[in-house]
């Protein structure tokens, strides 16, 4: 039988919801152990996808197509592309491994998981959605469970960091919707099928009007200045493992929308719009990292850092450059694996210490070796040290944008410098310098911790030595982005 | 088809990942594993290095990252100047691998150190095999990395701590230059590739502006990593690293990179001479200030810093005025006396456990093979014949000279003066006269001291091949075929002699003969004596400037963000909600209201109404007439 692996991958962690729904409260370790295995299949199947997917085409594959409502036009579609499939594989991976660091969760376990499960659903489905109101669904989908997982298992300001999330994101998404029902109403017959809307050509007053309807939704999400000051609230309230899929996943869903619906429906409009978006990227790359610079607060130190990088996808894509475009793909996966990373390692200190003040900690290394190790080894990665992936994206970034925006360029540099200074200052105040005698009895990371870090740094040096691994995937996709896009800007 | 080259980086690279894995029960054998992979690599380097004597050469790549359709390879190259290079990092690396089991004897942190230097060796050799700028930037980074490690490796020290910061971010601000410098070439010219970087490349370009710009600012990345004039400040810092490491890393080989890079793009320099200009001037500029502040210094590592420093800037000025080979010919013989110098003072450190000079003096008689290891290298950097910084110093001269910048040739002139000044300066105090503190020094163990009589021998003799004696081997070596006319200049090596004997003749004057003597000139000079020894207080103008200014856009950054953006935000939830009140209010009380009195306007009519409805035939039968007979009357207008 034909296994239709892109469903697999958007229900299986809703049938794992639904299983530990049934389970009788208090069975802890029979759920952690159902959330794990439903992930963990997730990821084999990714995998397997990752084996069988066509690095040669450009269009999609593993299509799944079935007419839903029929009244509407709307169609059941999913399908998997080079746009898409780093972050299906960069899901499924933080979505095992964020899991694996929720043990420690240990209240009102149940619906922790269940609800984790259901963002896990959320996420993959935006992914590989090619119908918009299918798209928007599962986009919302991802708004709910997220809500209760800050709101409920969050820090002291839970209430306050949950419903400004909440609230920021819908108003977003409120936007999109009337930029999707814009289109859906312009075009002939009604459709919300992304593949039939790219073969149309709006006017471009219409294109841009749907630009910037989208824009909303998707740059709050991403998060792009000045739409960011949500991120570094929910990110401080948020438990760890929440944080991980908030930075690695939930942000490129905003940058993702760009890519699949906002360039290839509305390339004329995005041609328009791509210097004001260069100057948003430029502003967000320096401007979160002098202010990530300025964060007493480790986890919120790590969260304006996310809008220094993200800013590079951002001008990566203002740009229509091969060298750029692809390198503002491979940067949210290479941030989704930092950052998650990072995020990951602020958990870890947070567990023991009972703080994020970063002024609070000092010598730390002393007392965790291998914890600090793996701090400055993931740090590093995030300051763009060569050799390790950080460094790629951003690179072609600035190769790709240089040409095009030279003044840009230069001055997102600056974005480089910042990340040194805010990075090493932190590994300053945390792990070097005399020990804080407070901390004489930290005891080093545990053996789970370290297995939810090694994945993520093996990627880490993986793409950073050898970028093609992951290239060869996105590839051809790029190209035919930007060979449709070159067409319809031309005509 | 791999050759063996390969290796040569890769076998530390091995040495460090086995360390860092094993490290745990390798314990002391870490500095076996780290010892044998350097000499491995000695042994490789040396038979590439034969090979290319030979007229041979090394290029192999692959293709590691498609720009714009262009492909960007990655690979390893040999020509004559890597050779060199190859030579100088392999044998002077493993030389300071041995040492350092002396050194590091007993550091808790023993495995990790051999672990970093393996990285290090791994990362530089990386360096100096690139075939492409690209590459080369990486393998930079790399090397920084390396030293921001090995700086503060004591990091419980927070001063350590800090001199790693500051090395990283000092050095990542020529970087950006160099990245910048790097992107601006790709498309001014279309390649990285260093096989592509001749002359008739450049000349096809000459005059372009782009490529102006991008020359100066693939030299900003030199400047940084070389330590020059305005970002020298982080290498004095940086000798809060254990001493092999400032041997190894902050004298002989990662600061040299530098000029390596400048040397590797001589062609793109040669071709402007603007930037030329620019770079002799740094050069010089930096040569004779730091030279300057290591004349009153007090610690031992912080003069070779400086002089270092100096150095550096002596090679610089080499090539901005066209000295390809004479600078890099003093790179190499800088590296075997510098390195010896600090291995040496290491070696003082060691034994005497102090690093202040105030508290040294008479070790002579105590750690004799130190001491006259030292003698010989300090004669070797004074630039006293036959020793190898004679050599290379005066053919740096006498490029200067010729080249026609006055005030260079003479700039250098007096820093050679001063050079030999305060070389001697440091080894009379730190020898000579009598111990002024409370010391009870030893000489270090054999496993340090052959590494320093080695040194010795080189310093001595690794001038001998670009001397006149074997007919400027060196030179023709490294120009590969197209020899610079080396003229032999009487006047120029009088008066270098003269400043060396002047330098040497003043400091054992003032340090042997009449040791009260340099403290009233302190006193006398004491502008002259404060600047030098405040080193003109440009740290003090970083930290009230660019540091402060940095700080303040931070911190208000983040104010914006809170009190404007998010307050924006929070604003406009919370005006919502008062709105959505206002809202609730209305709805409660108008729009409720309205629908309340539109019940109650009803129920009041109604009531009126009722009156009339009465229920009773008769009543409606009269109100019925009442009514026709207003109409009759209407109609009928009466």
């Amino acid at each position: 039988m034909h296994l239709p692996i892109l469903s697999c991958l958007v229900f299986l962690p809703l049938v794992g919801m639904i299983l530990i729904m049934l389970v009788p409260r208090g069975r802890d370790n029979l759920i952690r152990g159902i959330a794990t295995i439903a992930t963990a299949l997730v990821l084999g199947l990714t995998i397997k996808l990752l084996a069988a997917f066509d690095q040669t085409q450009s269009g999609m594959q593993f299509v799944e197509h079935a007419q839903w409502i029929r009244e509407l036009n709307v169609f059941y579609h999913l399908g998997v592309d080079g746009i898409s499939i780093l972050m299906i594989f960069a899901t499924a991976l933080l979505g095992f491994l964020a899991c694996v660091a929720s043990f420690g969760i240990t209240e009102r376990t149940k619906e922790y998981f269940a609800l984790y499960l259901l963002l896990e659903t959320g996420m993959m489905g935006t992914f590989l959605s090619l119908d918009l109101f299918l798209f928007y669904i599962f986009w919302e989908v991802v708004l709910v469970p997220m809500y209760f997982l800050i709101g409920v298992w969050g820090g002291p300001r839970k209430e306050y960091a949950a419903i400004k999330f909440f609230l920021y994101t819908l108003a977003g998404s409120m936007f999109m919707l009337i930029g999707i029902l814009a289109l859906y109403f312009n075009h002939t017959p009604h459709t919300f099928d992304m593949i039939e809307l790219t073969k149309n050509s709006f006017a471009l007053y219409f294109q841009q009007l749907v630009f910037l309807a989208l824009f909303f939704g998707f740059a709050i999400k991403v998060p792009i200045f000045p739409f960011h000051t949500w991120l570094p609230d929910a990110h401080v309230e948020a438990p760890t493992p929440i944080s991980v899929l908030l930075a690695g996943v939930l942000l490129k869903m905003g940058t993702y929308g760009f890519f699949r619906i906002s360039y290839p429906i509305l390339p004329q409009a995005a041609h328009w719009f791509g210097p004001y978006m260069g100057v948003l990227a430029v502003i967000g790359i320096v401007y979160g990292g002098f202010v990530a610079f300025a964060q007493k607060d480790f986890k919120k130190m790590v969260a304006y850092s996310s809008v220094s990088h993200m800013g590079f996808v951002l001008l990566g894509l203002a740009v229509f450059t091969p060298a750029a475009m692809n390198g503002a793909l491979l940067q949210m996966f290479n941030h989704a694996m930092i950052t998650g990373g990072l995020f990951l390692l602020v958990g870890v200190l947070y567990d023991r210490a009972h703080t994020r003040e970063m002024d609070a900690f000092g010598g730390v290394w002393s007392k965790m070796p291998v914890y600090g190790s793996i701090l400055i080894f993931i740090s590093l990665a995030s300051l763009g040290l060569p050799g390790l992936s950080g460094f790629v994206s951003e690179f072609m970034v600035l190769m790709g944008s240089y040409p095009v925006y030279r003044w840009m360029t230069i001055a997102s540099c600056i974005g480089i410098l910042l990340a040194a200074a805010y990075l090493l200052y932190m590994i300053q105040r945390v792990l070097l310098g005399p020990l804080n005698p407070k901390w004489s009895r930290l005891p080093d990371i545990n053996k789970r911790e370290i297995f939810t870090l090694v994945p993520l740094m093996i990627f880490i040096l993986a793409v950073g030595v050898y970028p093609k691994i992951a290239l060869q995937y996105i590839g051809p996709s790029i190209e035919h982005l930007l060979h449709l896009l070159a067409g319809k800007i031309a005509a | 088809m791999v050759t063996y080259p390969v290796f040569i980086p890769l076998i530390p690279l091995a040495s460090f990942a086995i360390i860092v894995f094993f490290g745990k029960w390798l314990k002391e054998k870490s500095a076996w594993v780290a010892i044998l992979a350097s000499a491995a690599s000695c042994v490789l380097s040396l038979r590439a290095a034969w090979t290319v004597a030979q007229g041979g050469s090394f290029h192999q790549s692959f293709n590691w990252l498609m720009i714009n359709n262009i492909p960007l390879e990655f690979g390893i190259a040999i020509d004559p100047l890597s050779a060199v290079m190859l030579f100088v990092v392999t044998f002077i690396g493993t030389l300071i691998v041995i040492y350092s089991v002396g050194y590091m004897h007993e550091d808790p942190r023993y495995a990790r150190f051999f672990a970093y230097l393996s990285l290090f060796l791994f990362s530089m050799l990386g360096l100096v095999l690139s075939s492409t700028l690209v590459q080369i930037y990486l393998f930079w980074e790399l090397v920084g990395l390396c030293s921001y490690f090995l700086i503060g490796f004591w990091f419980e020290k927070k001063s350590a701590a800090e001199a790693g910061r500051k090395a990283f971010i000092t050095n990542r601000i020529g970087d950006i230059g160099f990245f910048l410098g790097i992107v601006t070439f790709f498309y001014a010219t279309g390649t990285v590739r260093f096989a592509d970087i001749r002359p008739e490349l450049i000349h096809a370009h000459a005059g372009s502006a782009v490529l102006t710009a991008s020359a100066l600012l693939l030299f900003c990345g030199a400047v940084g990593k070389s330590a020059q004039f305005p970002l020298h400040v982080w290498l004095p810092d940086a000798m809060e690293g254990p001493t092999p490491v400032s041997a190894l890393i902050h004298a002989a080989t990662m600061v040299a990179a530098g000029i390596y890079l400048v040397a590797r793009l001589f062609p793109l320099f040669h071709a402007f001479p603007d930037v030329s200009q620019v770079i002799a001037i740094i050069g010089t500029v930096t040569a004779l200030m730091a030279a300057f502040f290591a004349l009153t210094q007090m610690d031992i590592k912080k003069v070779l810093a400086y002089s270092t420093i100096s150095q550096l800037g002596y090679m610089t000025a080499a090539l901005g005025v066209g000295g390809m080979t004479a600078g890099t010919f003093h790179l190499m013989t800088h590296a075997f006396f510098k390195a010896l110098l600090f291995l040496g003072a290491g070696s003082v450190i060691h034994g005497s456990g102090v690093q202040d000079m105030n508290e040294m003096g008479g070790l002579r008689k105590t750690m004799p093979i130190t001491f006259w290891t030292f003698v010989m290298a300090t004669v070797a950097i004074a630039g006293i014949p036959p020793f190898a910084g004679f050599w290379s110093k005066d053919e740096i001269l006498v490029r200067a000279f010729e080249s026609g910048h006055r005030i260079i040739f003479w700039a250098l002139v007096l820093t050679a003066l001063m050079t030999s000044f305060y070389m001697f300066r440091l080894l009379f105090l730190t020898f000579f006269g009598k111990t002024r503190g409370h010391l009870h020094p030893h000489e270090s163990p054999l496993v340090m001291t052959l590494p320093l009589i080695i040194l010795a021998f080189g310093s001595a003799l690794i001038g001998l091949p670009g001397s006149p004696w074997m007919h400027h081997w060196f030179q023709n070596f490294l120009a590969a075929g197209h020899p610079e006319e080396i003229g032999m200049n009487s006047f120029v090596v009088t008066i270098s002699i003269a400043t060396s004997v002047a330098g040497f003749l003043t400091a054992f004057a003032l340090y042997v003969l009449k040791p009260e003597l340099p403290k009233r000139f302190a006193k006398k000079y004491w502008v002259l004596y404060e600047a030098s020894k405040n080193k003109l207080w440009i740290d003090e103008f970083y930290q009230a400037t660019v540091i402060g200014w940095f700080k303040a856009v931070s911190k208000n950054a983040f104010v914006f963000d809170a009190e404007v953006i998010d307050r924006t935000v929070n604003e406009v939830g919370l005006k919502t909600i008062s709105v959505s009140r206002i809202k609730n209010w209305i709805d409660q009380y108008i729009v409720d209201g309205l629908v309340n009195l539109t019940g109650w306007t009803v129920r009041k009519i109604s009531a009126v109404l009722r009156l009339i409805q009465t229920g009773y035939i008769h009543n409606y039968l009269f109100v019925l007439l009442l009514g026709l007979l207003v109409i009759v009357f209407a109609v009928f207008n009466i």
